[in-house]
């Protein structure tokens, strides 16, 4: 793990833009770096460009201008193909919907994380059902989603997630569907995520769920208007 | 404008050189995803294989049913041989029939290649009737004629009651009738006392005959013997069917000199026949319905693969989540493709499965009413499993290229 030189941050932004089509500019110029264990909330207004901005990081969209590095890749530098091949190892997503096929036993959902990952169909049974185990749901494999509460599905998604162990967490809204109770045990969940090493970076409109993480990096515009928390440093940009 | 931990003039370290692989989906995986994709929309799914299971099933019975047919046109041709030739007198274009001479069966038994021969001479203006009392216009159209004792072993006739006319001499005459004729005159089975009228004579019925395939003309027929119509019915001993066996690498050399060595003053007198050959051509005109057939089922095939790429199309908006998703857990373009592709391949298959099943049901079932042996031939399933193949391919393959094109992002906005 350790070498003579410090690993590269997992996630590094070098002034990067997003303008979709139409002139709308989501993503106004962000340079940001974030470095492996470490445990982010994004907030902002809505279209402030929160989602925008994720996406970029978990390499589901290219900036229009600026680099994206991921563990190490830089993103322009990888083709579609190269690029599918690192959200299959390094990133898991988690999303404001959960994603979980009706009438779909939940650990054949989960067990789908690592399909893309080329694992076996025997060892992707068993380890969906340890991350399910891992999430608390290790009693209920075999259930159907219309069979779980909205929390216990997005902890199943998060099992999914996470299944193969990815370095980077990246959480778009996860508790936004949820009652406040079903969103702590989440929470909770990417808590215990996060102590176990896992660099998670988590879109947030509750402020009392963003202050629960180590760093918080405030979106205006398209641009990073306040980054709390880096190396016990409180940055406030107005812009 | 800048924040966190980069800060200006640091360099970035520069990015390691490895890159990523996507891991290629065993053949076990793609087939488990494109099938999971049926299973959650069955009602569907099932609608639109029905499609291709008709298609394929109309197909499929019309080539078994023309095959079948075929297979029982070789047996009764491999039963009653390709060897028979008839010679007839030839109607000349002023309608009088000509006469065949009555030496004309020792001279073709001349011929060296012809194993047999045997006549039958048409008695004119004979009627047979079931009793006295019939009056004499119900003649049931059967012909009476004079025959020789050899004809069965020409003509291979099977016997389906009594048997044949025995030699001359008996103390009675006898007849024995065609399976038309014994139906017509409403005899179905013989006692020693069933007896028929023929002219203004008594004949006692010895026999029945099984139709003949190769001599058709002979099912509504009454036959006498050859002496016994000359001396109780007129007749004048000349022949008008003669009916040969030839070896078969003969017989279109004996063909040729028939007509010369029955008549040899006026061979054009004679018409000769080779009866196979109208079974052949019987098929054959079956042939052209058969085309029919199959185009119409192609048809059907074609309105079921629409029903597929339907099915796929509409499969494919619903799923742009799905797409979406199975993207950021990293499939790849192709992935996608292929999942799509395959799920429409996996449809159609379980279409062409069920057409394959109902085709060989169907010409079973006809088949078994015609009494026909059954036959699907091999190359109609396999065709018809290829056709599917190809009608889910051409299907899935628009709707499979527009799941991969999707962005993701597209896609998880899509819900
Ligand atoms: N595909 C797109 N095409 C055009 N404009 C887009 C697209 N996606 C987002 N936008 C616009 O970009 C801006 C930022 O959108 P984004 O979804 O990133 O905001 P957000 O911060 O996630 O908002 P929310 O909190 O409501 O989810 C918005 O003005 C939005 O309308
Ligand atoms: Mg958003």
């Amino acid at each position: 793990m350790s070498g003579p030189q410090r690993r590269p941050p997992l996630v590094v932004l070098e002034d990067v833009t997003r303008e979709y089509p139409g002139g709308v500019r989501a993503v106004a110029g962000v340079t940001l770096a974030i470095e492996r264990g470490d445990a982010v909330a994004i907030v902002g207004r809505s279209g402030s460009g929160k989602s925008s901005l994720l996406n970029l990081i978990g390499t589901l969209d290219r900036p229009t201008t600026g680099r994206v590095h991921i563990d190490g890749c830089s993103v322009a530098d990888l083709t579609d193909r190269q690029l599918s091949a690192l959200r299959a190892r390094t990133i898991g997503f988690v999303f404001q919907q959960f994603h979980l096929t009706p009438g779909v036993p939940i650990s054949e959902a989960v067990a789908d994380g690592l399909l893309y990952a080329g694992v076996g169909v025997r060892d992707r049974r068993r380890r969906a059902a340890e991350s399910l185990q891992r999430v608390g749901l290790g009693h209920r494999l075999h259930h159907r989603p219309h069979e779980l509460s909205g929390g216990e599905q997005q902890r199943a998604a998060i099992a999914r997630a996470v299944i193969g162990n990815p370095a980077l967490l990246l959480a778009d809204e996860p508790t936004g569907n949820l009652d406040s109770a079903s969103g702590a045990a989440v929470m909770e969940v990417l808590g215990q995520l996060n102590d176990s090493g896992t660099t998670i970076v988590l879109i947030t409109h509750d402020r009392e769920v963003a202050t629960r993480l180590h760093r918080q990096v405030e979106i205006a515009d398209g641009v990073v208007r306040a980054d709390r928390g880096v190396a016990g440093v409180e940055t406030e940009v107005i812009a | 404008m800048r924040s966190g931990t980069v800060r200006p003039g640091r360099r970035l370290p520069a990015p390691a050189r490895r890159s990523p692989r996507p891991a290629r989906l065993g053949a076990g995986d793609v087939i488990r995803v494109g099938a999971a994709g049926l299973r959650a929309r069955r009602m569907r799914v099932g609608l639109s294989a029905l499609g291709i299971t008709i298609g394929i099933a109309a197909m499929i019975s019309v080539v078994g049913i023309s095959a079948s047919s075929r297979a029982d046109l070789d047996r009764k041709l491999a039963r009653l041989g390709t060897n028979m030739l008839t010679a007839a007198p030839a109607k000349s274009p002023d309608g009088t029939v000509a006469t065949l001479p009555d030496t004309a069966v020792d001279m073709v038994a001349r011929i060296r290649p012809v194993d047999s021969v045997s006549a039958i001479g048409r008695i004119p203006d004979v009627s047979i009737y079931r009793s006295e009392y019939i009056p004499a216009a119900e003649t049931n159209s059967i012909a009476v004629y004079a025959t020789r004792l050899d004809l069965p072993g020409t003509i291979r006739y099977t016997i389906t009651a009594g048997g044949w006319l025995s030699q001359p001499g008996v103390r009675f005459p006898t007849v024995v009738l065609g399976a038309s004729a014994a139906q017509s005159l409403g005899i179905d089975h013989l006692t020693p006392q069933t007896q028929v009228v023929i002219g203004r004579l008594r004949f006692t019925v010895v026999g029945i005959l099984a139709p003949a395939p190769l001599a058709p003309e002979l099912d509504l027929a009454a036959f006498v013997g050859w002496s016994t119509a000359q001396r109780y019915l007129g007749f004048d001993g000349h022949p008008t069917n003669i009916y040969t066996r030839v070896r078969s690498e003969s017989v279109v050399a004996v063909r040729g000199v028939l007509g010369r060595t029955i008549d040899p003053a006026e061979p054009y007198n004679v018409r000769v026949t080779r009866p196979s050959d109208l079974l052949v051509a019987q098929a054959m005109t079956d042939t052209t319905f058969t085309g029919l057939m199959l185009g119409l089922g192609a048809v059907a095939l074609l309105v079921g693969g629409i029903g597929v790429a339907n099915t796929m199309v509409i499969s494919v908006l619903e799923r742009r989540a799905e797409i979406g998703l199975r993207r950021a857990l990293g499939a790849t373009r192709g992935q996608i493709r292929l999942q799509f592709l395959v799920e429409s391949l996996l449809l159609s298959a379980l279409g062409g499965v069920g057409g394959v099943l109902f085709g060989i049901l169907a010409t079973t079932g006809y088949v078994a009413t015609r009494h026909w042996p059954v036959y699907v031939p091999p190359w109609a399933t396999l065709g018809g499993f290829a056709a599917t193949v190809g009608v889910g391919a051409v299907a899935g393959l628009y709707p499979a290229m527009r799941a991969a094109r999707l962005a993701p992002t597209q896609a998880l906005a899509g819900m």
